[in-house]
Parts: structure tokens; C-alpha cells; sequence
């Protein structure tokens, strides 16, 4: 008993708090950390941060420069830009986080299956992604969000549906060479079921590489998603998503710039903050990938 | 080498009839009637019935789909579009050379600017003009493309008036496109060209050459520089394929009609002869890419040659 008490609290102090330490050791996986801290802070406390309300037009106030009064300025309906970008990054993080996380997780699931069922199943399942990737990855995008319409769940599935073949690929060449491995012999000797093996015995061992993926992922999903919106398809506007507001600000960009220059600079420096983090956790992951 | 080089090119027909499919499958199950969406609401049934037969949309699945296959493939025919009545393929050949021609030259472009700058990081690793180059390509990587375009636009043409905002004519049009979509690629290239160089930078060959005493530049460029390449080249065409399927965007930006912006139009107007053509451009043009670069990888590199003479596969 006193045994198992003890386990997990050793774990704790080498396991998690260590690997935090690790992935913020360097001052830029730091700056990014501390970025987008700022950005969550913000997307979670924005009613009571926000000074203005989001979606609540003021017609005295329309098309305003940035002033002391309004910060960023206002939009065309007089709507605080900066409240509007507090607000709209509940969407934007959201989104950008559930279709990385999303679509690396299918890739996962299929590269594992892939590489631990092999033969038959591995062929047809790495044939049907070489077939996927063969769409160039945007132009998948917009194909299925021509196809399934904006919508927040449809716009998550037209971005997390690029991502899903390379995912497969490098899960895939993980589990080979762990294939080989005495402890999956083991378990398969036992007669434990194939399900069982790759999600509680494989899956461990190989995905920590997916997490470097995921978290690079979901900064370049940000940044897609507001290319949908700008191309007219993902969220619309008048939802303060970022880059719905970012293709809002471009239609005026000649007479008012402040209202595309705030949503496209935070949108710049939240992926900005995503990768830096990202090499931080690359870095923690494998100390032979840093450079 | 011959049978590897006809391996490939089978190999990429395949994916080209398979993507053909997809495409194919995707338009199909959009859902919303283009026929009724080309007359309009106030279109009677009969008329939207009419419209569908002439289409070919009151076939089955197969049938469009044979259909589809047989025009496409066999007959190199494209189609007409829908909304604009026009043949595909006339309008095809004049945008093509537009998007085509941006794209490599933004391309080209980017890795001049890329690759030196790529090399020098790594060559002063943890020096200021390392921290310069992965700072600056960290920053360009993670803005929009289109916001930088428009910030461009903004200060190239609206307050130092030199080039034109938008549209298509002389070269001068296509400089602000080229020149920010390189900006992108020459950032993602430097990243790149930078970790590959690092690879071979501290290899123990160098050390060997160095302590013969070998001059600097030659070890850079008769050393690292060749044994650093090959994930260079691999680079080289993934990006060829994102540049030019990420021209969707620019085109729209700069209002330049290519193929990217042909596909958005005919997304807009469920236009499938348009879609299905240019998504199929797009993923020719990607597997060709691939292609070539998997030969000029085999060429070089002396493992993937030594497979196949020895006849094993």
C-alpha cells in the first residue's frame, strides 16, 4: 500500500513538472509560452476584460482610428475591434486546437493500425494516403468547406482533414520500428486483443513525436482558417472569429487600415507564440532533433 | 533506373485517376442543385429539369462518373462551363501560364533568398546573424500571406506609387504576388536549409577535413553543402506544390485571373466542369513535382540506384 502511494507523487515531480521545465527552458519557447498565455487569459476572462461589447453596433462611433477611447478602433457597425479580438479568441484558439488535435489524432489511429496490422491493411491504408496528400492540402480545405458549408464543426473538418495523411505516415514508421519490440511479442503471446495492443500498448510508445506535430499544427490551422474566411468559405462574419474579421478589414483596407492590420497582427503573433512553443516542446521531446 | 523511373510513372497515373475520383465523389455529394442555382429561385421545375438533363445530372452516380472518366481521360475533353459557357480547357491554357509561372518564379525566388541565408545561420550558429535569420523566418512564417500582401500593397503601391495593387498586364503586375509568396517560402526554406546544414555541419568527415587543413569555403561548399542537400530538394517540391495551390489566395488578393482563382469562381457557382478540372490541374501538377523530385533524388543519391541494379524489387 505504502508502495503505491508513493509512486505517483515521484512521478509527478520527474514526469510532468520536469517536461514543463524542459519545454520552457529557452527564452523564445518561454516568450511564446508566456504570448500565449496572454491569449488564453484573454479568450477566457474576455466579458471581463473587453471594454466594449462584441456583437453591440454603435453608430456614433463608426469607422474610428485607433484612439485612447477604442484602442484598436472600431469596425464599420462601431464595434470595438480589440473586444471583438478578445472575444473572437475563444473561436479562433478553439478551432485551431480541435482540428490539429483532431486531425492528428485520425492520423494516429491510422498510421498505428497501419503499421502494426501490416501486409493487406497496411498497403491499402498507405496507398489511400498517398492518394489524399496527392490534393494539395488548401485546396483540400476549401473543397470541403464548398462542400459542407461554414458552420464551426464543418470548418474544423475541412482544416483537420489536411493534416490526417502525414500524421499516418510518420505514426506509421514509428510503429515499424517499435514493431519489433520485445514487449508486443509479449502481449500478443498472451493472446491480448489487437485493439488492446496498439491503443494501450503501441500508441504509448509512439506518441510523443504526434505531440510536436499537433503543436505546430495548430498554429498553421489558425492561419488557414482565416485563409477560408478570407476565400469566403470556414466562419463568417459577423461572428468575431479573427480572420472572419481579417477578410472584413480587407475589403476597406484602402480607407481604414487599422481595421485588417489588429486582427491580422494578432492572429501573426498567436501562431507566433504557437510555434515558438512548438520547437520548445520539440526540443523537450528529443534532445537530438534540436538544433 | 529505367524500371524505377516507369514504377513512378505508373504509380502517379494511378493517384491521378484515384484523385480524379475523390474530386469526382466530392462534387457530387455537394449538397444544393447547381441547375437550380443557375436559373435562379424563380426558375419553374420544368426548367430546372430541362437544365439537369442537359447537364447530365439526372444520370446515376456511375454513369456521371463514366462519364466523367471517358471525357476527361480519353478524350481530353473538360467540358464547358456551366456558368460562364465557355470551354474549360480554352480558359485553362490562358490562365495556366499565369499561376504556373508565379508560382516557379516565386519559387525560384525563394530559394535564392532561402538557401544562403539558411547556410549562413547554421555556419554562425548561435552567432546574431543566426538569431537574425531564424527570428525574422519564425515572424514571416507565422503572418497570414494575404495580410502581408496587403501591407505590401498598402506600401509599394498606394503610398510610394510605384507598382500596380491588382490586376494583370505587364511584369510589373506580378511583382508584389511573387515577391510576397517568396517572403513565405524563403522563411519555411531557411528554417529548413538551416537544421539540414546543422546535420552535416558537426559530422565527423568535416572534422576530418578541417584538420587536413582544408580551406573554409571549400569545405562548405565541397562537404556540407552536398552531403546537406538531399532534404533540401525534398523541400523544394513540397513547397513547389503548396506555392502553387496557396496561389488560390494571392490570386484572389491581386485579382489576377489564374487557375486558383478559376477554382474559386467555380465554387462559388457549383460550377463542376471548373472544379473538377482545376483541383485535378493542382494535383497533376503536385504528383509531377513529386515525381521529379523523387528521380532527381535517386539520381543522386547512390543507395536508391544501387537498389534496383542489383535487381532486387
Amino acid at each position: 500500500m505504502k508502495n503505491k502511494e508513493k509512486t505517483p507523487k515521484i512521478r509527478k515531480n520527474h514526469g510532468f513538472m520536469k517536461t514543463m521545465r524542459d519545454v520552457f527552458k529557452t527564452p523564445s519557447a518561454k516568450l511564446g509560452g508566456i504570448l500565449f498565455a496572454l491569449m488564453v487569459i484573454g479568450a477566457v476572462f474576455a466579458p471581463l476584460i473587453a471594454p466594449y461589447s462584441p456583437t453591440q453596433p454603435d453608430y456614433m462611433h463608426v469607422n474610428s482610428a485607433p484612439s485612447a477611447l477604442h484602442i484598436f478602433g472600431t469596425d464599420s457597425l462601431g464595434r470595438d475591434i480589440f473586444s471583438r479580438l478578445l472575444y473572437g479568441a475563444r473561436y479562433s484558439l478553439t478551432l485551431g486546437i480541435i482540428a490539429a488535435v483532431f486531425g492528428n489524432a485520425c492520423g494516429v489511429a491510422v498510421g498505428s493500425i497501419a503499421g502494426f496490422l501490416g501486409g493487406r491493411a497496411d498497403n491499402f491504408l498507405m496507398r489511400l494516403c498517398d492518394v489524399w496528400a496527392a490534393i494539395p492540402g488548401t485546396l483540400l480545405s476549401i473543397l470541403v468547406s464548398a462542400t459542407l458549408g461554414p458552420g464551426f464543426v464543418n470548418t474544423v473538418l475541412a482544416l483537420s482533414v489536411a493534416g490526417v495523411p502525414y500524421g499516418a505516415r510518420m505514426v506509421r514508421g514509428m510503429t515499424l520500428a517499435e514493431r519489433t519490440k520485445e514487449y508486443l511479442e509479449a502481449a500478443e503471446t498472451i493472446n491480448c486483443p489487437k485493439y488492446r495492443i496498439i491503443f494501450s500498448h503501441l500508441l504509448p510508445n509512439v506518441i510523443s513525436p504526434t505531440l510536436v506535430s499537433t503543436t505546430m499544427a495548430i498554429g498553421g490551422t489558425i492561419a488557414n482558417a482565416a485563409g477560408l474566411s478570407y476565400l469566403g468559405l470556414g466562419i463568417q462574419p459577423p461572428t468575431p472569429e479573427w480572420g472572419a474579421m481579417l477578410s472584413e478589414g480587407m475589403s476597406v483596407f484602402r480607407s481604414y487600415p487599422h481595421m485588417m492590420i489588429f486582427p491580422g497582427l494578432t492572429i501573426g503573433i498567436c501562431v507566433l507564440a504557437i510555434n515558438l512553443m512548438g520547437d520548445g516542446v520539440r526540443d523537450a521531446m528529443d534532445p537530438k532533433l534540436r538544433d | 533506373m529505367v524500371k524505377y523511373v516507369l514504377k513512378r510513372i505508373l504509380w502517379m497515373i494511378f493517384i491521378v485517376l484515384a484523385v480524379a475520383f475523390v474530386i469526382f465523389t466530392v462534387t457530387y455529394l455537394t449538397p444544393g442543385d447547381p441547375a437550380q442555382l443557375l436559373l435562379g429561385d424563380n426558375a419553374t421545375k420544368e426548367e430546372v429539369e430541362a437544365l439537369r438533363a442537359t447537364l447530365g445530372l439526372d444520370k446515376s452516380y456511375f454513369a456521371q462518373l463514366g462519364e466523367f472518366y471517358y471525357k476527361t481521360f480519353i478524350k481530353f475533353d473538360f467540358g464547358t462551363s456551366w456558368y460562364y459557357k465557355v470551354s474549360v480547357t480554352d480558359e485553362m491554357i490562358t490562365r495556366l501560364p499565369r499561376t504556373v509561372g508565379m508560382g516557379l518564379a516565386s519559387i525560384i525566388l525563394a530559394n535564392l533568398i532561402g538557401i544562403p541565408l539558411g547556410i549562413k545561420a547554421a555556419r554562425k550558429r548561435g552567432k546574431w546573424q543566426d538569431y537574425g535569420v531564424i527570428g525574422a523566418s519564425m515572424v514571416l512564417v507565422s503572418l497570414p500571406g494575404f495580410w502581408v500582401a496587403i501591407i505590401f500593397v498598402i506600401i509599394f503601391a498606394f503610398t510610394l506609387n510605384i507598382l500596380p495593387s491588382h490586376g494583370i498586364g505587364g511584369i510589373q503586375y506580378y511583382i508584389i504576388p511573387v515577391v510576397v509568396s517568396a517572403i513565405g517560402a524563403a522563411a519555411t526554406t531557411a528554417r529548413q536549409t538551416r537544421s539540414a546544414m546543422l546535420e552535416v555541419i558537426n559530422a565527423d568527415f568535416v572534422y576530418t577535413v578541417r584538420a587536413k587543413g582544408q580551406k573554409e569555403n571549400i569545405i562548405v561548399r565541397k562537404h556540407i553543402i552536398p552531403n546537406g542537400i538531399m532534404p533540401i530538394i525534398t523541400m523544394m517540391g513540397n513547397q513547389c506544390a503548396t506555392v502553387v495551390a496557396g496561389s488560390t489566395i494571392m490570386e484572389r488578393v491581386f485579382s489576377i485571373p489564374g487557375v486558383g482563382l478559376y477554382l474559386l469562381n467555380g465554387v462559388s457557382y457549383r460550377d463542376y466542369p471548373i472544379i473538377r478540372t482545376t483541383t485535378l490541374f493542382f494535383a497533376i501538377f503536385s504528383a509531377v513535382i513529386i515525381l521529379l523530385v523523387d528521380l532527381v533524388y535517386a539520381w543522386l543519391d547512390p543507395r536508391i540506384k544501387a537498389q534496383y541494379s542489383k535487381g532486387r524489387r
